[in-house]
């Protein structure tokens, strides 16, 4: 047993637990088991590396950075996690898939800097190549997700960019990529490495930035999608199979997720990621759409004590509004008079996928009650009352009826054909798609305008 | 402005344009109202309960608005006041005369029942309204002369089969026959010559007899169109084995404006058991039913007894008169922006313009045409009006790539990667064989992710992918300063990641509870 074995072991024992783990998150039951798996992993890992590295280490220097790095970092982490409020989720994942990005880059340089003597040519040439395409990822990655994370806090416009001929500058900077890399494995340089990373921070940057802001669930969990690759490439830099292994998994499955939210919107993958969206959605069209009626919050509280079933579609409304503990709060009561409340939650409400169910937990709203859209929608035309809070493109029946739409073929919940339909809103403006919502002219419609959590406020007083 | 409401003048007339509960909201709107005196005597509406709602009750000379539900008689249009507006059911089309006479008159005319078919128009729609009275009625009127149960029982005096009920048309009243003689126990079964109204009859219980024939398509105008000869005559092949085997039919098949097709013929009828019942809703435009007489029930040598009552809806007064008052109200809403009771007649929008048929003394019948349905004509979003059973989603047909470059494409890939793989020295391969299996363990491990997990598992793999750290720290004791100092920053930052992330996890999983 010397210290490799007992590293190498511990190595693929915690990539065995990053995988128990993961399974372990895809349901409610063994989600905290999960979490532990992956904890434990962590730190076997963590704490095998470290013992290692403070073995092979022949300077106090480079022991001392290395703890001080751990404990500071550990610091910061915990203090994010501690203080980020709920619905700030988005831009704290956005900004720490940012960190492994930028980490990843600079595995990459280190591996420029310290290039290690390998006794065949071809290896040399491959550590170039790993070392180049490791910056690449970890950079796109990195000016990726600060962008998303701009986006989501709302610090820059979420609106896509669009530059002329957007695709062949993604193309180009792709084929610039690769003559890069050409170059470097030849004679690799620290003038072209640089060349290389500006390069991949200006693609991240453009990549998401002519995203717009109703695709980024989609963006984010790919941004994830691209951290797995980044630290996967490392891996290959540094012959270290942990790395690989946790690298693929997070890739893979972050991969598969945005794969599954496309479906959930009807929209091709490969658009999404080339920002194709933004296009498609013009201005809101002069048609009309006939005349909204209003409701008052008291009208709204005598429906629902009418009521027999209500179920309650949130969107990112609730979120930017707080309304989440209103929300709870009118569920209990509701529920307490023997009305039965669930929630319909589409796929992408919110800026995250599972936003609103996170939310919706934050507020102790029971999980069994909420519903994902296609265990809800059949129930829609036997329930009384649907309460639309801050949703507007889930709920847009043109996504089914209209196809000349921009959101045409987009499953969504179908809440009109519910008896009574009360949509929260601040205004009559259009969603994020940009597109009008005929729900709102509907007879079984009506508008209660707002901030949400001061109308459901008032539905709580009146009730 | 004062609202006054008729006393019905034509005889048999049951309903009334207000009720006491209308009343109220007309005066929320901010009109005063006047009710003459009787007014809802034949639909148990007491003078005093319009009282109590607010309304005065006298003459209605002197209002502005005048509310009826059929054309006022020649005094009752005489009594009117210069400039007043006369809102009831003034079936335009079919009534030259009355318009004629009605544009002689220094007064504004309003058919309540030219409201066009369109989505927003729906709460003023009174055909709709009242085709749902009367289609419930006629199953009503249906089981009144029927002389057995509509449901079926097994008792100690022997089995009762369920009775069989067709219903002709799938529209406002048949869909409204459907569920009441279904709500009775009786088997249902219902036709129609558009489709698209299948799943109608299906949410309510009946089974829809589908006419299988190449012209059978989606309408556009919202009523059902009518059939060439091929068509017709697998109807009424269709219809000729259907009166053998049912015992109670309700026919409603009606184009406003237009005769009534006829569907059912003599010797269809001469087929039926005795005893059975059809009621022909179509009566008033000739009836869809050969025998058929309007207003009267008639009983054929062979025992059926065909009802052609034209006033099912009147049958149910207190009914008719409330749903139709609500119609009068949502249409003075729409024609009261400012909630202050003051009229105002906005030509531009096509619901006020198409119920128009005098306007100050000019006649402004016939109105321009509407297109029912929404202008890309999206299929059957307002098939018949009230049920709004939504078109499918229609997911756009995906371009699938030729399926020879397709294939290509991935045999080059597989080639390129193996050519990669068989010329790498040690240990990429191995590596290689690594990063397969994790990325295939990775796609099925999250295979069936509950959807309300998706942002735990975003943030574990977050904090897991913050094992680049590994990489930093194999790094960080290298001789080279730049690259301890690059190499701590990114333990910095991967450990930001790491700990960050789980913790926020841990925080995320807690709150989600279950309930009891």
């Amino acid at each position: 047993m010397s210290v490799v074995s007992v590293v190498g072991a511990a190595d693929i024992v915690a990539a065995l637990l990053f995988i128990l783990s993961l399974a372990g998150l895809s349901k409610h039951e063994t989600s905290r088991v999960g979490l532990r798996f992956g904890m434990l992993g962590m730190a076997l890992a963590l704490i095998a590396t470290v013992w290692l590295a403070v073995k092979g280490a022949d300077e106090t220097l480079p022991v001392a950075l290395l703890f001080a790095a751990i404990a500071v970092g550990a610091v910061i982490g915990l203090w994010r996690a501690k203080i980020v409020e709920m619905t700030g989720m988005p831009e704290l994942i956005a900004m720490l898939h940012s960190f492994v990005g930028l980490a990843a880059v600079a595995v990459g340089w280190s591996g420029h800097l310290e290039h290690p003597t390998y006794g065949l040519e071809s290896l040399a040439r491959i550590h170039s190549a790993e070392v180049a395409v490791g910056v690449f990822i970890g950079a796109v990655t990195f000016t990726g997700s600060i962008v998303a994370n701009l986006k989501l806090s709302a610090r820059i416009s979420s609106s896509p960019l669009m530059l002329p001929g957007k695709n062949l500058l993604n193309l180009g900077a792709l084929a610039a990529f690769a003559v890069l890399t050409v170059i470097y494995v030849a004679h690799p340089g620290g003038a072209v490495l640089t060349v290389l990373t500006v390069l991949a921070l200006a693609l991240g940057w453009h990549l998401v930035a002519s995203i717009g802001g109703g695709d980024m669930p989609v963006v984010v969990s790919m941004l994830n999608s691209y951290s797995g690759w980044a630290a996967a490439a490392s891996g290959f830099l540094l012959d270290n199979d942990l790395l690989i292994v946790t690298g693929a998994l997070v890739g893979s499955s972050g991969a598969y997720l945005s794969y599954i939210m496309c479906q959930a919107m009807n929209r091709s993958f490969v658009s999404v990621i080339a920002g194709g969206f933004g296009i498609e959605a013009g201005p809101a069209e002069a048609r009309d759409y006939g005349e909204h009626r209003e409701i008052t919050a008291e009208g709204a509280a005598e429906l629902l004590r009418g009521a027999g079933s209500v179920v309650i579609t949130p969107g990112y409304g609730m979120a930017v509004a707080q309304a989440q503990y209103g929300v709870a709060e009118l569920t209990r009561r509701l529920r307490d008079k023997g009305v039965e409340v669930r929630f319909g939650i589409h796929p992408v409400a919110g800026r995250l996928p599972g936003h609103m169910n996170v939310l919706l937990a934050e507020a102790r709203v029971p999980y069994d009650i909420v519903l994902e859209m296609d265990e809800i929608n059949e129930d829609f035309a036997e329930t009384d009352v649907v309460l639309v809070i801050g949703a507007n493109d889930t709920v847009n029946p043109a996504a089914s009826e209209d196809p000349a739409s921009p959101i045409a073929g987009m499953p969504v919940l179908t809440v009109w054909e519910a008896e009574n339909v009360i949509v929260f809103k601040r205004s009559m403006a259009s969603g994020y798609a940009g597109v009008q919502n005929p729900l709102f002219f509907r007879e079984n419609a009506a508008m209660l305008f707002g901030d949400a959590k001061e109308r459901v406020e008032d539905i709580l007083k009146a009730l | 402005m004062l609202i006054g409401v008729l006393k019905e003048a034509r005889t048999g007339e049951t309903r009334v344009a207000a009720t006491p509960a209308t009343v109220a909201q007309l005066r929320k709107l901010g009109y005063d109202v006047v009710v003459e005196p009787g007014a809802g005597a034949a639909s148990s509406f007491a003078d005093d309960a319009y009282a109590e709602a607010g309304a005065a009750v006298g003459p209605v000379a002197g209002a502005d608005i005048v509310l009826g539900v059929n054309a006022p008689a020649e005094q009752q249009l005489a009594a009117l006041k210069d400039g007043a507006t006369l809102i009831a059911l003034l079936s335009p089309a079919l009534n030259p005369d009355l318009v004629a006479d009605l544009a002689t008159r220094p007064i504004t005319a309003l058919a309540m029942d030219a409201v066009p078919r369109i989505s927003r128009a729906q709460s003023l729609d009174v055909l709709s309204s009242m085709a749902n009275i009367a289609g419930y009625r006629a199953v009503v009127e249906a089981a009144h002369v029927f002389g057995r149960f509509f449901t079926g029982q097994v008792t100690a005096a022997g089995k009762v089969p369920p009775a069989k009920v067709l219903v002709v048309g799938a529209g406002v009243a048949g869909l409204a026959a459907i569920g009441a003689a279904g709500s009775l126990g009786a088997v249902v079964r219902a036709t129609d010559p558009r489709p698209e109204v299948a799943d109608q009859v299906k949410s309510l219980g009946g089974e829809y007899l589908a006419i299988e024939s190449p012209e059978v398509e989606v309408s556009s105008t919202g009523y059902a169109k009518e059939m060439g000869a091929d068509y017709q005559a697998r109807e009424a092949q269709l219809y000729a084995d259907q009166c053998q085997d049912v015992d109670i039919i309700v026919t409603t098949a009606l184009i406003p404006g237009r005769p009534a097709p006829r569907i059912i013929t003599a010797p269809m009828v001469a087929s039926m058991r005795p005893g059975s019942v059809i009621v022909d809703m179509a009566a008033a435009n000739g009836g869809n039913v050969e025998g058929t007489v309007k207003d009267q029930a008639v009983v054929t040598p062979n025992g059926v007894t065909i009802i052609g009552y034209t006033d099912l809806a009147g049958r149910l007064p207190a009914q008719a008169s409330q749903l139709y008052g609500t119609n009068l109200v949502n249409l003075l809403k729409l024609m009261t922006p400012g909630k202050d009771g003051v009229l105002v007649l906005d030509f531009d929008d096509v619901v006020q313009r198409s119920i128009t048929v005098v306007r100050h003394g000019e006649l402004t019948w016939p109105p321009p045409p509407v297109s029912v349905s929404a202008a890309p004509a999206a299929a059957g979003t307002l098939q018949a009006g009230a049920t709004g059973a939504a078109a499918r989603p229609q997911a756009p047909a995906k371009k699938l790539a030729d399926p020879a470059v397709k294939w290509g494409l991935i045999g080059a890939g597989l080639a390129a990667f193996f050519l990669i793989l068989a010329t790498a020295p040690a240990p990429i391969p191995a590596h290689f064989a690594t990063l397969m299996l994790a990325i295939v363990i990775g796609y099925y491990v999250i295979g069936h992710v509950a959807h309300a997990l998706h942002t735990p598992l975003m943030s574990v793999t977050n904090a897991i992918s913050g094992i680049v750290v590994v990489g930093a720290l194999v790094q960080i004791g290298s001789h080279d300063r730049a690259v301890t100092l690059l190499s701590a920053a990114a333990v910095l930052l991967a450990s930001i990641n790491i700990f960050g992330g789980f913790a926020v996890t841990r925080r995320m999983l807690a709150m989600f509870s279950k309930g009891d």
